[in-house]
C-alpha cells in the first residue's frame, strides 16, 4: 500500500474511534447529571410512583450499558430520538438547523480565510513595515473585541447609521439564495473579524519561518521578485500549520458561534442547544453535543490528511 | 585586465553584530579587498570562517545576508558599479548574469518542487530561453555533470536523490541561464571525501566546457588548488596573498598561507598493542522497525591510553557503532567488554560508574551545550552529579579543568554563544574531562572547525590522553586527522569493518579496493592531482 494511503487510513480510522470515544464521554457526562429525563419532564414535585412508571414507560430502568448502546445503534441508523420539551423528532429539528448553521460558516469561511490567508502573506512580504503594522495592528483589535460587542457596534454601524442591512438574521424556508445571503451579511461580517486574526498570524507566523531556510535565499538569489518568493517558494512549504489552524478556525465557525447567532437571532444549531439546555432537555443536549464533536474531528482529521499529502516526502517516497 | 568580467576596487562590507548582553556593535567583514576576474577563469577565495570569503561572493550579486550592507569600493561587473544599482536592475541581474552554489545543496532547494522546475526557473522568469529549451539545456547538463538518469532526475523531489548527486543538480541549475560569472560557495565541503572528489571533478568540467567565470570559495586550499587559476587568501576581511595557484601552492610568501599550506603537520607515532579497555565483540544492530543490519559482526578493541579511529563515509555505520557502545542502540547480537565487564546493552541496565566512565564529545558543540547555561555551570554538573562535588571544592576543579583545556578562570561566567568554535568544543571536552572517564568517544568533533583551529583541538586531545591515560574512539571521515591522532584505525563500509589493526599497517598497502579509493580521495596540495587521481583509482563511491 502506498505509504500516504496508509497513514490517511490510519487517520480516518483514529478519527471514528475518537468519535466513538466522545459519544460515550457525552453519555457518561449527561448521565453524571444529577436526576434523569424522567425526572426533568415531571419536575421537582413528581412522586416516586409516577417517576417510576414514566421510567418502565421511556425504557430509563435499563442498565446505562444497554441504554448506550440503543442510544448509538439510533444514531447509526439516523435516529435521534424526540425531545422531551415538544416532543418532535431531534434528527428532524436539527437538519435544518445545521443546514443554517453551515451555510453560515461557509459564508463567513469564503470570505475569511482566503482573506486571512493573503493578509498573512502580505504582512510577511513587508514584515517590520507599515503594512504588517496595519494589518497586525486592526486584527488584533477585531479579536480582542467580544464577540457580542463586535456584533453591536456592526449592528450599530451598518442598521443606524448607515442603514443598509437588516439587524436581525432571519432565514425563511421560501427564501432564495440571495436573500438569504443578504439577511446573513452581518453575523457573516462578525464572523470574519473574529476568526480573521488567528489564521492571519499563523499564515505570516508560519511563512517567516520558512522564509529564514536556504532555499529562499536561494529563490533571492535566482533574481524572483519578493512576492514570487513568497508565493512560489514559501508558501507550499508553509500549508500544514496554516491548514491545522484554518480547520480550528472552521470549526470554532459550526459550533462556536452561539453569541453571533444569539445577537442576530438567527434559528441555527447553536441557539438550539442553548434554548434546550434552559429546559433541560437532555436528549436534544446529547445529540448536539455528538454532532459538534463529530464536526471537530472530521475538520482536524482533514487538516492532518492535507498535511500529509502536502508533504513530498511522504507522497514521493524514495 | 582591460577584459575584467568582475573586478572589486577597496571593497567595504559593514554589519551590526548583537553580541549578547552587550550594546550592539558596528563590525567590519572585509576591508580594502581589490580583486578582479577575467571571462573565463576561476578565482579561488580561501580563508578559515569569519574571513569574509561567502560575504565577498554574495556581494559579487549585491547581496548581504541578514543586516550586511556593501558599505564602500566598487563591485564592477560587465563594466557597471553593481552596487549602486538598484532592486530592479538586481533582480534582472541575479538569477541570470551571475549564479550561487551554495554549500548544502539539500537545504537550498525547495523540498516542495521536482528538481526540473527548480533548474530552469530562472532561464524562463528572466526570459533567457523557452520552457522546452531549458529543459533541453538543464538535461544536456545533468548528462554534463556525469548524473544518472539525466533524462528523468528532473522529475524527482530534492528528497529522493543524494547529496552529491543534488550538489551536481545545483550546479546545473546555476549554469542553465548560461550565466557570466558562477559563485561556488564550499560546494563539496559537506559532502563525503570520496563522493566530494566526484563533484569536484565533475564541476571542474562544466566550468571548462562551458567557459564560464567562477568564484570558487572555500577551506580546503588542496581543494581550491584543483580548480582555481588564480587564489586570494583572505584572513579576518583582509587580503593576505593573491597570486595565481601554482605561487600560492609551491612558493607562498606569506607566513599565513605557508601556515595553511602546511597544516596537519601533527606528527604521532603510534604506540604498541596492549590489552584492551573497550573491546566490541561480534556485534550485529539494526534500528527500530527496519529490517537491514546498519552494523554486521563488527569487532575492534581498544586499550588504555590510546585511540582507535573509526573511518568511512557517511552512512558506513561510524556513528551507529558508537551509539550501540553508549547503550542507545542495544545491539541484536554480539557484546561490549568496558574495563573488565560485560557492559548491560540497554542504557537503563548500566551503573552510574559505567555511564561514568564513559564519555561523548560531539561533532556540533554548540548545540551539544545548553546555551542559558555559563560554561562553569555545564562543566560542574558532571562534578556534582558523580562526585558530589560543590562550593569551594567544585569552583577549584573547574578551575584546574578550564586551565588544562587552555582557557582561563575567566571563561567560567561566559555563556557559550560568546564563544568561538573552537573555545565551545574545548568546553565539552573539559565537560566529558571532568567525570575522569576511561573512555571518550570523539564523534567527528574537528569536522566543523577551521583547519587551524582543529590542529589546536587534535594537540590538545593528545596532551590530556598523555596526562590522563584516557582512551578515545575517534570517529571521523578526514583521513588526515586520522593521521594525526590514531595508534589504531578501523575502516568501515556499509556497516562492516573492512580493514583493521596498527595504523601503519592500514596504511601501508596493499590495499582493499575501498580502502584505496579512501586514501586516494582525500585532497593533496599538489596541482592536477585530481586529474591523476580519477584516472588511477579502483572503484567508485558508494554515495555516488
Amino acid at each position: 500500500m502506498h505509504p500516504v494511503l496508509k497513514l490517511v487510513v490510519q487517520r480516518i480510522a483514529l478519527g471514528l474511534l475518537l468519535l466513538l470515544a466522545v459519544s460515550a464521554v457525552i453519555f457518561l457526562g449527561v448521565e453524571a447529571l444529577p436526576g434523569d429525563t424522567a425526572q426533568a419532564i415531571l419536575g421537582q414535585s413528581a412522586t416516586p410512583v409516577a417517576l417510576e412508571n414514566l421510567r418502565a414507560e421511556m425504557g430509563l430502568d435499563r442498565p446505562p450499558l444497554e441504554r448506550y448502546l440503543s442510544w448509538l445503534g439510533g444514531v447509526l441508523t439516523g435516529d435521534l430520538g424526540t425531545a422531551l420539551s415538544n416532543k418532535a423528532d431531534i434528527a428532524q429539528s436539527i437538519s435544518t438547523r445545521l443546514g443554517n448553521t453551515l451555510f453560515l460558516a461557509a459564508a463567513a469561511a469564503v470570505i475569511a480565510v482566503p482573506l486571512a490567508i493573503l493578509l498573512g502573506l502580505v504582512a510577511a512580504r513587508y514584515v517590520g513595515g507599515w503594512p504588517d503594522k496595519l494589518i497586525s495592528g486592526v486584527t488584533l483589535t477585531t479579536i480582542s473585541l467580544p464577540e457580542f460587542v463586535a456584533a453591536y457596534f456592526v449592528i450599530f454601524l451598518l442598521t443606524q447609521v448607515f442603514p443598509i442591512f437588516q439587524p436581525v438574521s432571519m432565514v425563511l424556508p421560501g427564501m432564495g439564495f440571495w436573500g438569504k445571503l443578504q439577511a446573513i451579511a452581518l453575523p457573516v461580517i462578525v464572523l470574519v473579524m473574529v476568526v480573521l486574526a488567528h489564521m492571519m498570524r499563523m499564515t505570516r507566523a508560519a511563512i517567516l519561518n520558512v522564509m529564514q531556510s536556504a532555499y529562499v535565499e536561494t529563490a533571492e538569489l535566482k533574481g524572483l521578485s519578493p512576492m514570487q518568493v513568497v508565493w512560489r517558494h514559501a508558501l507550499p512549504n508553509a500549508v500544514a500549520p496554516v491548514v491545522s489552524v484554518v480547520m480550528l478556525n472552521l470549526a470554532y465557525l459550526v459550533v462556536g458561534v452561539v453569541v453571533v447567532e444569539v445577537v442576530f437571532s438567527y434559528n441555527a444549531l447553536g441557539k438550539y442547544l442553548v434554548d434546550h439546555v434552559t429546559k433541560r432537555d437532555l436528549p436534544v443536549v446529547q445529540a448536539v453535543g455528538l454532532i459538534f464533536a463529530a464536526v471537530y474531528i472530521f475538520l482536524n482529521v482533514a487538516a492532518d490528511i492535507i498535511a500529509i499529502v502536502a508533504n513530498p516526502r511522504l507522497r514521493h517516497p524514495k | 585586465m582591460a577584459d575584467a568580467l568582475l573586478s572589486f576596487k577597496n571593497l567595504k562590507i559593514e554589519a551590526t553584530a548583537y553580541p549578547p548582553g552587550e550594546r550592539p556593535r558596528h563590525v567590519v567583514l572585509v576591508d580594502g579587498v581589490t580583486v578582479s576576474v577575467q571571462k573565463g577563469k576561476v578565482l579561488g577565495l580561501i580563508g578559515e570562517s569569519g574571513a569574509g570569503k561567502s560575504t565577498i561572493g554574495l556581494s559579487a550579486m549585491a547581496f548581504g545576508r541578514g543586516g550586511v550592507r556593501l558599505t564602500g569600493g566598487e563591485i564592477v561587473l560587465n563594466g557597471r558599479d553593481i552596487r549602486t544599482a538598484d532592486a530592479g536592475a538586481l533582480r534582472s541581474l541575479r538569477g541570470r548574469d551571475v549564479t550561487y552554489v551554495a554549500q548544502s545543496a539539500a537545504a537550498s532547494f525547495n523540498p516542495a518542487k521536482k528538481l526540473m522546475e527548480q533548474v530552469i526557473e530562472t532561464s524562463v522568469s528572466h526570459g533567457v530561453m523557452t520552457k522546452a529549451e531549458a529543459e533541453a539545456r538543464a538535461v544536456s547538463l545533468f548528462r554534463q555533470l556525469s548524473l544518472p538518469n539525466p533524462e528523468t532526475i528532473g522529475e524527482r523531489y530534492p528528497h529522493q536523490v543524494s547529496g552529491g548527486q543534488l550538489q551536481r543538480v545545483m550546479t546545473a541549475m546555476a549554469l542553465c541561464p548560461k550565466p557570466d560569472l558562477v559563485i561556488f560557495d564550499e560546494p563539496t565541503t559537506a559532502l563525503d571525501v570520496t563522493t566530494q572528489i566526484d563533484v569536484l571533478a565533475a564541476i571542474k568540467r562544466a566550468i571548462h566546457e562551458t567557459g564560464v567565470a567562477a568564484l570558487y570559495i572555500t577551506h580546503d586550499l588542496a581543494v581550491v588548488a584543483q580548480v582555481a587559476d588564480d587564489i586570494l587568501v583572505l584572513r579576518h576581511g583582509k587580503m593576505v596573498e593573491y597570486s595565481s595557484t601554482d605561487q600560492i601552492i609551491n612558493a607562498p610568501r606569506e607566513p599565513y598561507t605557508q601556515a595553511l599550506v602546511s597544516v596537519r603537520s601533527i606528527d604521532h607515532a603510534e604506540k604498541a598493542p596492549a590489552p584492551p579497555v573497550l573491546s566490541v565483540q561480534n556485534v550485529t544492530a539494526r534500528y527500530k522497525g527496519t529490517s537491514f543490519d546498519v552494523l554486521k559482526n563488527v569487532n575492534v578493541d581498544v586499550a588504555p591510553g590510546q585511540t582507535l579511529a573509526i573511518v568511512g563515509e557517511s552512512g558506513s555505520g561510524k556513528s551507529t557503532l558508537a551509539r550501540a557502545i553508549t547503550g542507545l542502540l542495544p545491539p541484536s547480537a554480539g557484546r561490549i567488554q568496558f574495563a573488565g565487564r560485560t557492559l548491560s546493552a540497554d542504557l537503563s541496565g548500566r551503573s552510574k560508574d559505567d555511564l561514568r566512565e564513559l564519555q561523548m564529545i560531539y561533532q556540533m558543540a554548540d548545540v551539544a551545550m545548553n546555551p542559558r547555561q555559563t560554561v562553569g555551570t555545564i562543566i560542574g554538573r558532571p562534578l556534582e552529579f558523580y562526585f558530589g562535588l560543590t562550593g569551594e571544592a567544585k569552583r577549584l576543579r573547574i578551575q584546574e579543568l578550564l586551565d588544562q583545556i587552555e582557557m582561563g578562570a575567566g571563561f567560567a561566567d561566559r555563556y557559550p554563544a560568546e564563544l568561538s568554535g573552537g573555545q565551545k568544543q574545548r568546553v565539552c571536552i573539559a565537560r566529558a574531562l571532568a567525570a575522569k572517564p576511561k573512555l571518550i568517544i570523539c564523534d567527528e568533533v574537528t569536522s566543523a572547525l577551521d583547519p587551524l583551529v582543529a590542529d589546536g583541538i587534535l594537540k590538545l586531545l593528545l596532551d590530556l590522553q598523555a596526562h590522563e591515560n584516557v582512551a578515545y574512539l575517534f570517529i571521523t571521515h578526514d583521513l588526515a586527522t586520522v593521521r594525526a591522532i590514531a595508534d589504531k584505525i578501523a575502516v568501515m563500509f556499509k556497516g562492516q569493518v573492512v580493514r583493521y589493526g596498527q595504523k601503519t599497517d592500514v596504511l601501508s598497502p596493499p590495499f582493499d579496493d575501498y580502502t584505496d579509493l579512501l586514501l586516494s580521495s582525500v585532497p593533496e596540495m599538489e596541482l592536477g592531482w585530481l586529474e591523476k587521481v580519477i584516472q588511477t583509482r579502483k572503484m567508485e563511491s558508494a554515495g555516488n
